[in-house]
């Protein structure tokens, strides 16, 4: 299970198995999405979600927006998804209506449409209710060029907003795991914002949306493929109140835990300021977090609240709550 | 957010951090009880703020390393059977039994799942009659009221698919061990806040008198821990050995009277084997007669007998201050998070993956 969490075994699999056999574009740009004949940008994924239904969203958003996000992360404009569904024997036709209903909105919301898809049917047990796969194709525009390879020493780190909501929201409602709280999943379309940049000639050297492994695994992606060292001031990350509290009740760090409408921009020092400013129009709590610092051993560090420096590392494992 | 920020201002910090600078001239040795302090003295750095001459040692307190190989190698056993499953909490998936942990038994089809708490367990028996459901209810002081709690409830409910693996730990009794043992070096001790909050601090008022030593109970934010290091500090300047309680916001000498008492209803002392240190008296908890019916151990006829330890892990003596971990020849090289030769490498609590993940 633990190959798919998002962290350091899951590199591993990419780098052990599927890059030797598969190569190609994949192999030297490890972005979440490939970049074709330099003006279209195709990508994948596929949502495995329990439960199906969290507090601010469904399977079917985040098989929209995970999609639409993966694509604005390399700099291009969504417009066309695939859809494929495999659904359990048994699946009620109304769960299969809801999750639907919510990849449309979720669609006309990132303004993509969804022009293709197949649905399989597996016994009962072959599959947990449904599993999603989209596809995505988009466009690059304003001649965005982003990728870790382009980041440098001296880039600034911004972080789109607070950090941490989804994946305390979806964890609220897990089988045995249930807990009240007042937090919805951060589940939105990131082309907006990106857009906003690239049109104000920000020069934006990589992006990355902060899901499964949190901010602590894009990072570390990113630090290890270019060889830089990334620091982050621990006190321009912002956690909300109600997710932070849920984190040091189950033992989690926040670093750590998913989001599915947060991002990275790993910007030119001389633009970070405005970048900032462009960032905060979409969401008050973007904050200029970080720095690349010099070439190295890739890896991330964190200066605390009280002055010291620590590495933050990538999750290794899942990500369990603690006993006490 | 109250009561953790005022705990984490730097300003606060580095007043205490001052004071303790100040008021610290021999070279002393302190330990902190429990892998919950360690966690917070790697992640916030406070082992830079200390004066040179005061070192902190980390201690036993981590649950899930304690736990005795040969439960977890009996908990593996049940979830692989048919129609059984295991309910633990998190840090215990992963922790390695002599061949594998509840994590990769679970992808061999294993049932073995994480609950937040055992009453949650008990939810999974009420809602499926046909499967027996077998909660691990391992920790200390700190998890034994819940746990007691949910065979309490169970017997209530005449509940007969439910049962308890009891691997119960008592932190006082482990502090007289390594005291007895005299190799630690170990002067002064933070006492850890959670366990005492439940069962109060007279156990080791007994501990501070015998063995002349200071004893601070101490909370788990950077602020707690530089306060309690003070107050150890300053009764170990002036040849004082009592217990104080730095953490008074949550704890009571007498400790908590209903925790207590459910423990005590349910629960019995009990000599018990803690993995790396071997069998100490009195240092358990067990189902007392009147619920030996929720036991799984009699209930599926196991026998957790005492099993060897992978060759080289050290766990012993890092759980008892003997060694840091930086200072084990397989950390980092043959023992990391995802290849743990021990406990203290998996376990959110453990010594050893604090340092690996904090890059100490």
């Amino acid at each position: 299970m633990a190959h798919g969490s998002g962290g350091r075994m899951m590199d591993r699999l990419i780098e052990e198995v599927f890059l030797p056999e598969f190569g190609g574009v994949a192999a030297h740009e490890r972005h979440d999405g490939a970049r074709l004949d330099g003006s279209l940008a195709f990508t994948t994924d596929s949502y495995v979600v329990r439960p199906l239904f969290f507090p601010g969203g469904s399977i079917g958003d985040l098989a929209v927006n995970g999609t639409v996000n993966d694509l604005a992360m390399c700099g291009a404009r969504p417009r066309w998804l695939s859809a494929g569904f495999i659904l359990e024997e048994g699946l009620p036709l109304e769960t299969l209506r809801r999750v639907v209903g919510d990849m449309a909105r979720a669609a006309r919301a990132a303004r993509v449409e969804i022009v293709t898809g197949d649905t399989k049917v597996v016994e009962r047990g072959a599959a947990d209710g449904m599993f999603i796969t989209t596809a995505g194709v988009g466009m690059i525009e304003y001649g965005a060029r982003v990728g870790p390879a382009l980041i440098g020493p001296g880039d600034a780190v911004l972080l789109s907003g607070e950090l941490g909501a989804h994946g305390v929201a979806v964890m609220s409602v897990r089988e045995g795991l249930a807990f009240e709280t007042e937090i919805v999943s951060d589940t939105a379309p990131l082309w907006a914002p990106v857009e906003a940049m690239l049109r104000a000639g920000v020069e934006i050297h990589c992006l990355r949306d902060l899901t499964r492994g949190g901010l602590a695994s894009a990072l570390n992606e990113i630090a290890r493929t270019r060889g830089v060292e990334i620091e982050i001031e621990e006190t321009q990350v912002r956690v909300p109140a109600a997710v932070r509290g849920a984190c040091e009740f189950l033992g989690l760090d926040p670093m750590y835990v998913a989001n599915e409408g947060r991002f990275c921009a790993l910007v030119a020092a001389a633009d970070a300021e405005r970048a900032l400013g462009i960032l905060r129009q979409f969401d008050g709590q973007a904050t200029l977090a970080g720095v690349v610092g010099a070439e190295g051993r890739g890896e991330v560090v964190v200066r605390g609240a009280l002055g010291g420096r620590r590495v933050l590392d990538q999750l290794s494992g899942e990500l369990l709550p603690r006993i006490c | 957010m109250k009561h953790v920020d005022e705990y984490r201002d730097p300003a606060v910090a580095h007043a205490l951090a001052a004071e303790l600078r100040a008021a610290a001239r021999g070279r002393w040795s302190i330990m902190e009880v429990c892998g919950g302090q360690t966690h917070t003295i790697l992640k916030s750095g406070l082992t830079a703020l200390l004066p040179e001459g005061v070192e902190l040692i980390h201690g036993p307190g981590c649950p899930v390393c304690v736990t005795p190989v040969g439960l977890i190698d009996a908990a593996v056993e049940l979830a692989l059977r048919p129609g059984v499953t295991v309910a633990s909490f998190g840090d215990m998936m992963r922790v390695p039994g002599t061949r594998r942990s509840l994590l990769e038994a679970r992808a061999e089809g294993a049932d073995a799942r994480v609950v937040y708490s055992p009453l949650d367990a008990l939810k999974l028996a009420q809602a499926d009659a046909g499967r027996e459901v077998v909660f691990f209810a391992v920790g200390f002081e700190t998890t034994a009221p819940a746990n007691a709690m949910a065979a309490w409830q169970a017997a209530r409910l005449g509940l007969r698919n439910f049962s308890l693996l009891v691997a119960h730990v008592l932190a006082p009794p482990a502090v007289r061990a390594i005291l007895e043992g005299g190799r630690s070096g170990v002067q002064a001790f933070l006492a850890p806040g959670h366990v005492c909050t439940v069962a109060g601090y007279e156990a080791w008022e007994e501990l501070a008198r015998e063995f002349r030593t200071p004893v601070v109970v101490t909370g788990f934010e950077p602020a707690d821990l530089l306060e309690g290091t003070l107050m150890a500090v300053r009764q170990l300047e002036a040849g004082r050995a009592v217990v104080e309680n730095q953490y008074a916001r949550a704890v009571r000498r007498s400790g908590n009277a209903a925790a207590l008492r459910v423990v005590a209803e349910v629960f019995e002392v009990c000599d018990r084997e803690w993995r790396g240190l071997g069998v100490i008296a009195g240092s358990g908890l067990r189902l007392r007669a009147e619920y030996a019916g929720l036991d799984a151990e009699r209930r599926f006829g196991l026998r957790a007998d005492a099993r060897e330890e992978a060759g080289e892990c050290r766990a012993g003596d890092v759980l008892q201050g003997r060694l840091k971990p930086l200072a084990c020849p397989a950390f980092g090289g043959r023992c990391t998070p995802e290849h743990p030769l021990g406990a203290p490498m998996v376990s959110s609590e453990g010594a050893c993956a604090a340092y690996y993940r904090y890059g100490q």
